[in-house]
């Protein structure tokens, strides 16, 4: 199992463990966890799962694909740390990571 | 007349405005989604030949290759540049204009402004609920859908209310299409002089803003952002983005206003678990948009030849993404044909298009529809209160909109 520590817009934070080789999308909404919506199951087509990874977390993640890069830039509040999570697989190597939520999605 | 299993398929032509009328289209997509998902249709003589794209799966694979799939090229309706002004809107551009644009107006609908607006939409609601007659019947789409929507979009435009009904007017002549057939308005040329009477008003409005300091309207957005602020000096990209926000904020949110009550009435058991359980209204309002998917279709033109679903389609190819088809898709969703409100992932539908173009306003229509409902059960709790006492009429311009101009209901007290 992996662990995954969701800070919201609040600043509340809740801290689930999934397992290896889901998405961090899906990582969200199976904990219902608030402001990730996922609406189009996964194929990276509606930015609905935008999140924002912590820095020291960011250069361990897979680049950004074309797809997600053309998604990301109808997001709200793009920053340096944006992803959408569906395109982020979790692992091993991803055990502990911090990601913060936005408020709400489009 | 032959059925939907009985016509060769090779013949089938669903862009046929009657046959989204009566609802008889359902059967040709399902068999167009089991037989020929990827179907093309050479025979129609209003549109020309087109590709039906039917499943959800594959509609989500036109809409995430803008670089395949335009926008821009021939317009994004079955019909060629419906709106006859070349179609300059964001809706319309392919990247990067069209990120442009679309970033200048979407703060309008951010979480945060969401948040903002809902005090106002509910109170708004509360005065329309509160003015409606109960016991006699009342045409539902007049008193309720357009009233409450037309008040949203002179909000989001900070277009005065007291001319609000212009923008109804407006909507309606955008969308009429006076050469196949509307009763909206007579000619191309009367049509032509109302969008530019609607052009001067907006553009009044626009120097008005544009002078004053940024507001979180609409106008004041396009006047104030980098992108957009030479605007008007491109009447015709101006009165495409307008015809756009009005026809995109009024037609469709509107429709599913009335659709839902439509739906509830026609699925009592339903109606028995949203009275029951007032909190399902949740999944009730996306599971209601996907019911009525208020947007039939949109359109793209193949940039090159290019491989889809296993049929090989060539460069200036047209191909129309059936939403309504998408939605009924059983690959995609559980028991599709079916109105069940508290489904488990009730978003997961393709009303709102995926990509770069997926509706904008679509969690601001969400929060119009769920104020709407919270607030009429608080009135009227009991199932079937609200109840439709006669044929709901369509819309003429069903082909692309697939909603009511009449829908008779009486509140039972």
């Amino acid at each position: 199992m992996i662990k995954i520590h969701f800070v919201d817009h609040g600043g509340t934070e809740r801290s689930v463990e999934v397992e290896d080789g889901i998405s961090l999308m899906e990582a969200a909404t199976q904990n219902l966890i608030p402001g990730i919506d996922g609406d189009c199951g996964g194929s990276c087509a509606c930015a609905t799962c935008h999140m924002h990874i912590d820095p020291e977390w960011l250069d361990r993640l897979p680049p950004i694909e074309d797809q997600e890069n053309q998604m990301l830039d109808i997001v709200d509040l793009r920053d340096a740390d944006s992803r959408l999570g569906c395109q982020v697989k979790v692992s091993p190597e991803l055990d502990g990571i911090v990601v913060r939520t936005p408020i709400g999605q489009h | 007349m032959l059925s939907p299993n009985e016509v060769p398929l090779d013949q089938i032509d669903v862009a046929d405005a009657e046959l989204f009328r009566s609802d008889a289209v359902f059967g040709y997509f399902d068999r167009l989604r089991r037989e020929d998902p990827i179907h093309y249709c050479s025979t129609n003589k209003l549109y020309g030949p087109y590709w039906s794209v039917t499943r959800f799966k594959d509609i989500v694979e036109v809409e995430t290759k803008p670089q395949i799939f335009s926008s821009e090229a021939r317009g994004i309706t079955i019909e060629d540049d419906t709106l006859g002004l070349g179609t300059p809107m964001f809706i319309a551009m392919d990247p990067p204009k069209h990120g442009e644009q679309r970033m200048s107006v979407s703060p309008a609908v951010s979480p945060e402004n969401l948040m903002n607006l809902e005090v106002g939409i509910r109170q708004r609601t509360n005065e329309v609920l509160d003015g409606l007659p109960v016991n006699q019947t009342f045409d539902w789409v007049d008193r309720v859908s357009i009233e409450l929507t037309t008040q949203m979009l002179a909000i989001l435009f900070g277009f005065p209310q007291e001319h609000r009904r212009m923008l109804t007017r407006w909507s309606e002549v955008g969308s009429a299409s006076p050469e196949s057939g509307s009763s909206v308005v007579e000619s191309p040329e009367a049509r032509m002089q109302e969008l530019h009477m609607c052009l001067g008003y907006f553009t009044a409005l626009w120097h008005q803003r544009a002078a004053a300091e940024p507001q979180p309207d609409l106008i004041s957005m396009l006047a104030h952002a980098e992108a957009t602020r030479d605007m008007p000096s491109r009447p015709l990209e101006f009165l495409g983005n307008l015809m756009l926000l009005i026809i995109g904020g009024n037609d469709t949110t509107r429709s599913t206003m009335s659709g839902s009550v439509l739906a509830l009435n026609r699925n009592p058991e339903e109606y028995r678990k949203l009275c029951a359980r007032p909190e399902l209204v949740t999944s009730f309002v996306p599971e209601a948009i996907r019911w009525q998917t208020p947007l039939t279709h949109m359109r793209r033109t193949a940039l090159c030849d290019t491989m889809l679903g296993g049929k090989q389609i060539r460069k200036g190819d047209r191909i129309v993404m059936w939403y309504l088809s998408g939605n009924r898709d059983p690959q995609s969703i559980e028991r599709p044909d079916e109105f069940i409100i508290d489904r488990k992932n009730p978003r997961h539908q393709i009303a709102f298009g995926f990509g770069i173009h997926r509706c904008l306003g679509n969690r601001l229509a969400e929060l119009q529809l769920r104020v709407l409902w919270e607030e009429a059960l608080k009135r009227w709790n009991k199932p079937m209160q609200i109840e439709v006492v006669g044929d709901p009429v369509p819309v003429d311009t069903s082909i692309i909109f697939r909603g009511f101009s009449h829908l008779p209901v009486r509140i039972n007290a």
